[in-house]
């Protein structure tokens, strides 16, 4: 299973394939846009940034394709992740802990696996909220195909869409801050993919662990 | 707003009262719809295919006077046609110009994003700006008439109650061309009068109790009003809705998730940068970063 994260030669190691390193771009960097488009039509007061990319008529345009671009991040993800996203009866203990782990008090959290209870809050948010706001978008892309008497569900799309953006936004500030400036190397892991051994082993032990065990076992 | 100028508040060097003066000058418009004397003839949508020049769109047959089944992006004047079965059992065909009703509290407006694509006028007339329009078909979800349509540009277009016409002191197309006066044009308190009386002599001398002006609250008021033989059945006048609003949702989201979604917005990235102020990164434990990777 070389497409499986394993141990570096040079004392690193692999945190996210470069398959996954794709597709998390493809999946960001259509967010960004999505993400700053629709704030141009959101509040008056950010117009101003669809007129920077391009204009408002453009970016109206363009914005339900990186919609479709998103989507397919997501479904690829859900492909990559879908099965190390899935809930374990220890992160109801992580979860307790959360206080602590908030507070950089990591020696009193629970050790965590590949991706803890928090990223797998981050993943499945995105996920769900990600599909409402496919459907909520195709409704608003079309709305002309809807007819009069199924009037509410144009009704409800103009509100599922923002609303499901706003949970969307809060997980984004959070994976944005903690991915740059709380958590040293994250970005690094999702750009060249490795690690170092002290980072798995300190944010992901369980993980780490389980990958030093696969390793002396192959020897 | 033209006649502003023509009305004199205070004169230079002027003994005794200003003439004018204090005048109250009602600048608000209306179209008046009298259901009750339309005849069907389909006029006012030939006026306005001609005055905003608009080809003649294809016709359907359904087995009644309806050629067309609403009005579209470049046909913004219809007559619905419905043979309606009283509680008698008696036949009445009921007609009515379907059109923008000029909202005085337009959801198009409410829910457009687009900088000054849709306006409103001090007259009440509500005008789509095609050129500031981004296509994004929000306008016709906020509408409880379903009247804005988008053009094969998307681009949204819709009756402008002849704003070019009105500016000029003319009537709309559509009142000048109907031939047995049941379409009046004037301020909105005239035209408010005139179907208010005309409701009370269909009550009182023609037999229609139920004879009422249909100028819905809900939406403020509308500046395009209807004479109705039932103002309490008003669907029945092909689907005059009975109390229409701006949709809730679009209410909800225009005004309430705004606040909570800036204030979430804004309260997050402070919220973080406080975060980082007050605690900073996590640290590794560098130990393990000579040492090559011992079990511990």
């Amino acid at each position: 299973m070389s497409r499986e994260p394993y141990l570096l030669p040079n004392g690193r190691v692999l945190r996210y394939t470069f398959r996954e390193r794709l597709v998390h771009w493809l999946a960001g960097v259509s967010y960004v846009y999505l993400l700053l488009t629709g704030l141009a039509f959101w509040s008056p007061w950010l117009f101003w940034i669809a007129v920077v990319l391009g204009g408002p008529t453009v970016s109206r345009e363009l914005h339900p394709w990186f919609g479709l671009i998103f989507a397919v991040g997501l479904g690829l993800m859900y492909s990559l992740w879908a099965r190390q996203m899935k809930e374990t009866p220890a992160d109801k203990a992580w979860w307790g802990a959360i206080g602590h782990y908030i507070r950089n008090e990591d020696d009193q959290v629970p050790s965590a696996d590949r991706f803890n209870p928090g990223q797998k809050l981050l993943f499945w948010g995105f996920f769900w909220n990600g599909g409402l706001l496919l459907l909520s978008g195709l409704i608003l892309w079309f709305p002309q195909y809807i007819p009069w008497n199924l009037r509410f569900l144009r009704l409800a799309a103009v509100i599922v869409h923002p609303v499901c953006t706003l949970f969307t936004v809060a997980l984004f500030i959070i994976h944005v801050y903690m991915g740059t400036a709380m958590e040293r190397g994250a970005f690094g892991s999702v750009i060249r993919g490795d690690v170092s051994r002290a980072w798995a082993d300190s944010h992901h032990h369980t993980w780490y662990q389980q990958l030093l065990r696969d390793s002396a076992a192959k020897k | 707003m033209s006649q502003a100028s023509t009305e004199i508040v205070r004169i230079s060097g002027h003994a005794g009262p200003v003439a004018g003066a204090g005048l109250n000058r009602e600048f608000r418009v209306a179209k008046l719809v009298d259901t009750t004397t339309c005849i069907g003839c389909k006029a006012c949508e030939v006026a306005c295919l001609e005055w905003n020049g608009y080809p003649f769109s294809e016709t359907t047959f359904a087995n009644s006077y309806q050629t067309m089944p609403e009005t579209t992006w470049n046909f913004w004047n219809l007559i619905k046609f419905n043979e309606h079965e009283r509680a008698d059992g008696s036949l009445m065909l009921l007609m009515r110009k379907d059109q923008c009703m000029h909202c005085e509290d337009p959801g198009c407006l409410e829910a457009c994003p687009a900088d000054g694509a849709i306006v409103q006028y001090a007259n009440g007339i509500v005008d789509f700006q095609e050129a500031h329009c981004i296509g994004c078909g929000y306008c016709m979800t906020g509408c409880p008439f379903n009247i804005p349509k988008f053009s094969p540009a998307r681009k949204v277009f819709k009756c402008t109650l002849c704003n070019d016409r009105v500016s000029q002191g003319l009537e709309p197309a559509c009142i000048k061309a109907c031939p047995t006066g049941c379409l009046h044009f004037g301020t909105k308190a005239e035209m408010k009068e005139m179907a208010e009386t005309r409701a009370k002599q269909l009550r009182d001398h023609s037999g229609f109790p139920d004879a009422g002006v249909y100028d819905p609250p809900g939406v403020g008021g509308t500046h395009v009003i209807y004479v109705l033989h039932d103002a309490t059945n008003p669907e029945a006048y092909g689907g005059l809705p009975k109390d229409p609003h701006i949709p809730w949702t679009v209410q909800l989201w225009q005004k309430p998730l705004k606040w909570i979604g800036n204030l979430g917005m804004i309260g997050g990235v402070v919220g973080v940068f406080i975060h980082y102020l007050r605690f900073g990164p996590k640290v590794v434990k560098e130990d393990l970063q000579e040492s090559d990777g011992g079990i511990k």
